[in-house]
């Protein structure tokens, strides 16, 4: 930011006439406003780190996460859930969570799962 | 595993034995059972309940051998680069009052995308993997079943892999953990997005977990120029940390707040200090504070970074401290060694003890300096928050470089650290869910279209695997090692001749390190004194010397400096020649003894010597001699004709004679013993009298070949030799 002096007691003019418990009112309420949108992009959003931490979850070593969501984030299937396109291959073909992923990680079934998820055309 | 022994040492082979099947004993943060309690003599108001195996302050031993632990979980951290030569340590530390063991994670990890395995050497830290943090969450497991209190495990979700280091924390039964997205943005330039994202991910797994939180605001203060002017900031960043992990379902109970005092001597460290110390446990009171010792002004001194360290401590108990952390004091020259770690819990445990209950005394004024200084700094915060939403919200004011400037905020130095929404490590990698997306996991953060296979398992995801890992360990994948040429059992076969064997070395951190500390006084001034301090070092064959602290006494008349070197010698501890310990009885008990069986003592020192310091030592009152407990005692003086001994023991009834003695030319000492044992069987009293020998050259041992009851050598405190009158004025009675 520019450098800029001390004004602080010009500033305060619409602060120096709440109680104490005002202040802290209001304190919070702008950290609720500056918090929201954030809040919001951790709902919206989900990242390689998020999609191996789930499948770590459902039983895969790190050396296995890492190489599905690789391999699905190539894809463009990081979008559909690293855990979901697992758990779709092991209902759809009859497979355990386990024989899913790690095949998945070999590279088999990515074309059934831009099939299923419609990610063609 | 076996349950550990105070007089075994921990066997860390045995401790990774069998470790892909072991499972954490709980989850989640544990407080401390805070309670009065009453300990000897006294009544405790902030303190918890006493340790069952423990090493109490040394003034205790006048005070009845309690160790009151303080209300405050208290914190070491330890990180070695080693996290097998760690685990003693941890051990060590809970043995003088920690509860909270926190893990610094080796240079470079935050940045590391995924998660390490194995477990290979650190720098600055230990490489956080799962084996790593299994073997140390077990071992910790049977040292708080040793020293009976719960141990809470601690180390850091952050950097690009966070989510995954949290998922890792929950299912090894890590208790706390550093988790702060503004850390990463700010000091580790990780994308922001990326960051926040991610954290609310791992805040999720953390509420899930129990997982008590410690953000990261305090390292504002370690960065900016002037520390104390970014105190309306810190209050900024502990809000956004705070209210986030909130929202996202941390409990507040488990949300600590990072707190270091700012300032330190010679400033007005209280002057600046207390203030923000008290604007910041008003606003954030349903959350708890972690108080941490300050680092920012440390350097070599280990006394200065003490007396820092023990005003920080005033301001935890002259404000609130649910977490109370400790500095080593030789954090300011070195990766914290054994003995400092062990120092900083020490000087926290006393200090923290020694102002129990200072608030019902003292209390802070709400008027004046203290208050006006305390709505400034609120309000000096609040203000900094409107203009972040001034900006456009929190990624505009980072990107503006709002933050971390040297200028007490309103005032701006343009020197605060500026990230790009869309630059630092991981930019873009975030992606948009879509409308199918989907996790079937439990602790799972966001939007989450389970409904898609079935309404019921909305509420548990992870019924769609039956189970996740959080549920089912079970379904856990150990990975041992992947680094054949670095992992533990290297270090451990390199070392192993000092295992369990007869072989010792000094050390600082690692087992047989070598490394010895030495301290010297030159009569010149600092830059002589340096160099000739290296030179001792040398001719003292210590190799790898540095000069860890010097400091000026005066120009030209002395300067003190301390080096460090490593000696290259082993210590065969078979070939020691150890003294027999002397035992002791409680005070209490040797009191209650001598009220109710008065035993008197003739004494002095024997035949043509001179020497009486000693014995004098050993008998007077004010120097904790055996007068002390309520035995009376006659001295004879110096070069005392031995058969006076006898002949005045019988006239006085007296139940013992002392004999000094220190001259042992030509063996004069064990003489004199025999000539006092033969006198008295002859004056038929033998029987009756008991017979000690005391000096420097004596030993209990020697004394007893000479038909002594007991000699007492170097060492000897009124209280053994009270001791042992007492339990031999017992036998004789009975007989």
């Amino acid at each position: 930011m520019k450098e800029r002096n001390d004004d602080f007691s010009k500033r305060r003019e619409n602060l120096k006439d709440l109680s104490d418990k005002e202040l802290k009112k209001y304190f919070y309420e702008l950290a609720d406003k500056i918090v929201d949108p954030l809040v919001k992009m951790g709902f919206d959003n989900t990242s390689k780190s998020i999609e191996r931490s789930v499948l770590l979850r459902m039983g895969f070593s790190s050396l296995e996460c890492k190489g599905i969501v690789d391999l699905l984030s190539e894809h463009d299937l990081l979008q559909k859930g690293a855990g979901h396109c697992v758990y779709k291959i092991a209902k759809d073909k009859a497979l355990t969570i386990r024989q899913a992923g790690i095949e998945l990680g070999e590279g088999k079934h990515v074309d059934y799962l831009k099939e299923v998820f419609k990610l063609y055309g | 595993m076996d349950k550990l022994k105070p007089n075994e040492k921990l066997d860390i082979r045995n401790i990774l034995q069998d470790l892909e099947n072991y499972r954490p004993s709980k989850r989640g943060w544990v407080w401390r059972d805070k309670r009065e309690i009453e300990l000897g003599q006294f009544k405790f108001k902030q303190a918890s309940p006493s340790l069952k195996n423990y090493t109490p302050l040394q003034s205790a031993a006048y005070l009845g051998g309690i160790d009151p632990q303080p209300d405050a979980v208290i914190t070491a951290e330890i990180a070695s680069g080693r996290f097998e030569d760690d685990i003693r340590r941890m051990r060590m530390a809970a043995y003088h009052g920690a509860d909270h063991i926190m893990v610094i994670r080796t240079a470079g990890q935050s940045h590391f995308d995924g998660l390490l395995e194995g477990t290979p050497q650190g720098i600055g830290g230990i490489p956080i993997t799962r084996k790593q943090l299994r073997a140390q969450r077990k071992a910790l497991d049977l040292i708080e079943e040793e020293v009976g209190r719960p141990i809470n495990y601690h180390s850091y979700v952050s950097g690009v892999a966070g989510p995954e280091i949290a998922v890792l924390f929950a299912e090894e039964g890590v208790n706390g953990a550093h988790q702060d997205p503004q850390y990463n943005i700010l000091y580790r330039n990780i994308n922001m997005v990326r960051s926040m994202v991610d954290a609310a991910e791992s805040k999720k797994i953390m509420g899930y977990a129990n997982i008590a939180q410690i953000d990261g605001a305090h390292n504002a203060n370690a960065t900016a120029r002037d520390a104390w002017k970014v105190m309306p900031e810190l209050l900024v960043q502990h809000a956004i940390n705070s209210v986030f992990s909130e929202k996202i379902g941390i409990k507040p109970e488990n949300i600590c707040l990072s707190t270091v005092p700012p300032a330190a001597p010679p400033s007005p460290d209280l002057k600046l200090n207390l203030p923000y110390a008290v604007a910041l446990r008003e606003f954030f009171d349903r959350y708890k504070m972690r108080a941490q010792m300050n680092t920012k002004y440390m350097d070599s001194s280990t006394r200065e970074a003490t007396v820092t360290h023990v005003l920080n401590l005033l301001i935890s108990r002259l404000t609130s401290a649910d977490i109370q952390s400790t500095i080593t004091p030789d954090e300011g020259r070195n990766v914290p060694w054994h003995i400092y770690n062990i120092e900083a819990l020490d000087t926290t445990k006393q200090a923290m003890t020694g102002m129990d209950d200072l608030l019902s005394m003292v209390e802070i004024k709400n008027s004046g300096y203290i208050y006006e200084k305390k709505r400034e700094i609120q309000e000096r915060a609040v203000l900094m928050m409107e203009e972040i939403i001034e900006l456009g919200g929190y990624y505009e004011a980072v990107e503006a470089g709002m933050f971390v400037d040297s200028g007490e905020y309103p005032q701006r130095n343009a020197d605060g650290i500026s990230r790009k929404i869309d630059g630092g490590i991981g930019a873009g990698t975030v992606v948009k869910r879509a409308q199918d997306y989907m996790a079937p996991v439990t602790a799972h953060y966001g939007y989450n279209n389970v409904a898609q296979y079935g309404e019921d398992y909305v509420d548990d995801p992870a019924k769609l695997i039956e189970g996740s890992t959080f549920e089912k360990p079970e379904k856990i994948q150990f990975i041992d090692e992947l680094d054949e040429t670095d992992n533990v059992y290297l270090r451990l076969d390199e070392t192993e001749k000092y295992r369990n064997t007869n072989l010792i070395k000094p050390e600082v951190e690692w087992l047989a390190d070598g490394v010895v500390t030495v301290d010297l006084f030159f009569p010149v001034g600092l830059k002589v004194a340096v160099e000739a301090a290296i030179q001792a070092g040398k001719n003292m064959n210590l190799s790898d010397i540095e000069v860890i602290h010097k400091e000026s006494l005066h120009p030209s008349e002395g300067t003190r400096v301390q080096i460090k070197g490593r000696v290259n010698f082993d210590i065969d501890i078979d070939k020691l020649t150890i003294p027999e310990e002397l035992e002791t009885i409680s005070e209490e008990a040797i009191f209650d003894y001598v009220k109710k069986n008065p035993i008197k003592v003739i004494a002095g020192t024997g035949g043509d010597d001179e020497h009486s310091v000693g014995i004098r030592e050993v008998l007077d009152i004010k120097h904790g001699g055996i007068e002390k407990y309520g035995i009376s005692y006659v001295y004879l003086g110096t070069s005392v004709p031995i058969e006076k001994f006898v002949d005045a023991a019988i006239e006085m009834d007296a139940d013992c004679i002392m004999i000094s003695t220190i001259i042992s030319h030509d063996n004069v000492h064990y003489k004199n013993m025999q000539k006092l044992h033969d006198y008295a069987v002859e004056k038929g009293v033998r029987n009756k009298i008991i017979l000690i020998a005391g000096g420097t050259q004596v030993t209990p041992e020697i004394a007893r070949k000479n038909n002594m009851d007991q000699g007492f050598g170097r060492g000897t405190k009124g209280k053994h030799i009270a001791s042992f009158l007492v339990e031999k004025h017992k036998e004789l009675n009975k007989k």
